[in-house]
């Protein structure tokens, strides 16, 4: 694996008797696309919020692109793109008003290309035409892409976004999923942060999972989605195919048969062989809410009695 | 940064509503007293107003008088509450934060502004308060013999210079009292994420040293309350000018400038910056 862009040890934070982040050790290697999974409350955004030096860990430590962090915030920030809790701006200001005030604030870029980096961050998120209403006439979606567009500014290599298709309709999401991965193809490391898993699925190449502040789970989506050894099929005549298959046959619902086995061409080749029709075969593989639910708690949201 | 925070502070709609009601009430005040031509008898109403009758040129000291105990303190209350915690409730704070600005460049940056919008605010009034002073009462006896001067306080004639220059430095010694109220309200707006809480706690810090003021068990702490030299720059009109009061007065503001914006840089610097609590958003 190459070099890492975030790396945490032993990573904590107490909110006075809360622990929110409980001794992550985290490792997102250059160039991936990393989905932080978890239920709400979990500690995401908080650990989000360490890693841009908002929030002050409790103990242990945190580098990113190299570099300390909080320490050295002044060197790393200016290299990374974020999305914390959703989008902000001043409400009374155009869009492009934010933008330049916000990139005025900052270190770095020339006063003169500001206009042309304003312009290029809106166009790349799909909000070149805005006009100069002001952000509090903006629908979600386009604060939305307003605050993606904040953090495209300076063409960063780390983007840690927290809710990145939050209020996106769903060509909204599918424009965003286009454009994180073609920043990604150039260099990005993408961090995202979401409690929707087919928005990770699609999107990522490595996810973490996190559980009562606890990261529970830190691997590649292509393992973690390996098959699992067995095989689904789809027959209509389901009791020939169970007579021929007797004692691999795990499961039965109606015409669906889960059978073990790692090769279904060579399972396919018999049941046809055999006379048995085949409508669908493929290797079974878990999905991601099985493995989130396999290794998370109910979150914080739920509050059951014990009776 | 500043840039950008001046550039905020002129764009928003609060605090021109804020500089057009403190020029406001001078002005009402002016078409009263030319209307009825009834002043209040020396010694009595505002410092100055029984004076304006018979000279326009002195009402800029009338209207400071006017605005100084209660409106003045309000609307720097209001701007310099919205400091940090109108940022942090819009959520842009931790953007600001994030993109890098450092803490302590934004509190500087937040004092500038405020300080900006005191001088603005004094300046703004002594201006427009002259122009309505002199187009409703117009220039004075000494006018024609003195070439435009006024009467000082103590009986003497004062030529235009040293009243433009006695001016300006009323309008700096009161700007500085307010910005040591902009400094307590930057402080007290990195407490909390309420811009209304921390503006309020100005107003009471306020309140509080105005009744301290003429307590005599105050007496050992009374040198430094805020509010007790606000109207020392009225011996600037005096002639000569008594200096000692100012001084005095401009020592204890630098004071508690310096106290109230170290107290600022100490709790902001290390604050978590989290989600407002009584927002419903997502995430924690």
């Amino acid at each position: 694996m190459s070099e890492s862009v975030i790396t945490t040890t032993g990573l904590t934070k107490r909110f006075g008797r809360v622990v929110a982040v409980d001794h992550v050790d985290l490792d997102v290697p250059a160039g991936v696309r990393f989905g932080l999974l978890g239920p709400n409350g979990s500690g995401k955004t908080t650990l989000v919020r360490m890693l841009l030096g908002l929030v002050h860990a409790t103990s242990g430590s945190a580098t990113v692109l190299g570099e300390p962090m909080p320490r050295r915030a002044a060197a790393v920030l200016p290299q990374v793109g974020a999305l914390v809790e959703g989008p902000a701006a001043w409400g009374h200001l155009s869009g492009r008003a934010n933008l330049r005030l916000l990139d005025a604030a900052g270190p770095g870029g020339r006063r003169r290309d500001r206009r042309r980096r304003v312009d290029e961050a809106l166009e790349r998120v799909g909000l070149a035409g805005i006009d100069r209403r002001p952000v509090k006439a903006y629908s979600l979606g386009m604060r939305q892409r307003l605050g993606i567009a904040a953090a495209l500014l300076r063409a960063p290599r780390l983007l840690l976004l927290d809710e990145p298709t939050n209020g996106l309709d769903p060509r909204g999401i599918h424009e965003m999923r286009d454009l994180l991965v073609a920043l990604n193809a150039t260099g990005t490391t993408v961090v995202l942060s979401s409690h929707l898993l087919t928005e990770v699925e699609a999107l990522c190449t490595r996810v973490g999972i996190m559980d009562a502040g606890r990261l529970v789970l830190a691997d590649d989506l292509a393992s973690l989605r390996a098959p699992t050894g067995r095989i689904r099929l789809r027959t209509p005549s389901p009791d020939a195919a169970l007579a021929l298959l007797d004692g691999r046959v795990e499961a039965r619902e109606a015409d669906l048969l889960t059978v073990r086995g790692d090769d279904p061409a060579e399972l396919n080749a018999l049941l046809v062989g055999a006379g048995v029709p085949v409508t669908a075969i493929d290797r079974e593989r878990r999905s991601l809410e099985e493995v989130v639910l396999d290794v998370t708690g109910s979150g914080n949201d739920r509050f059951e009695g014990h009776r | 940064m500043i840039s950008t925070e001046l550039v905020l502070m002129l764009r928003k709609r609060r605090v021109w509503l804020c500089w057009a009601l403190l020029c406001l009430l001078p002005t009402v005040v002016a078409v009263l007293l030319a209307t009825t031509r009834l002043a209040p008898p020396p010694g009595r109403g505002g410092a100055f107003l029984s004076a304006v009758l018979s000279d326009g040129q002195l009402f800029p000291a009338a209207a400071l008088a006017l605005v100084l105990p209660v409106f003045l303190p309000i609307t720097v209350a209001i701007v310099s509450g919205d400091a940090v915690a109108g940022e942090a409730s819009a959520g842009t704070l931790r953007y600001l934060l994030v993109r890098p600005v450092g803490r302590l460049k934004l509190l500087v940056a937040k004092l500038v502004s405020v300080a900006a919008f005191t001088l603005l605010a004094v300046l703004l009034v002594t201006v427009t308060s002259y122009i309505v002073g002199v187009a409703a009462f117009g220039f004075g006896p000494d006018a024609e013999l003195g070439g435009g001067g006024i009467t000082s306080l103590s009986g003497a004639t004062l030529t235009p210079l040293e009243l433009a220059g006695r001016t300006a430095g009323t309008v700096g010694y009161l700007a500085l009292c307010m910005l040591t109220l902009g400094a307590v309200g930057i402080f007290f707006s990195t407490l909390t994420d309420s811009p209304l809480a921390a503006a309020l706690g100005v107003l009471a810090v306020v309140v509080t040293s105005a009744a301290l003021q003429p307590l005599d068990a105050a007496e050992a702490v009374r040198t430094f309350l805020p509010t007790q030299h606000w109207l020392a720059w009225i011996d600037l009109f005096r002639d000569p000018p008594l200096l000692d009061a100012v001084r005095t007065g401009v020592e204890v503001q630098l004071g508690w400038i310096v106290v109230a914006f170290g107290a600022a840089w100490a709790n902001f610097t290390t604050k978590d910056v989290r989600p407002v609590s009584g927002v419903i958003g997502h995430g924690q």
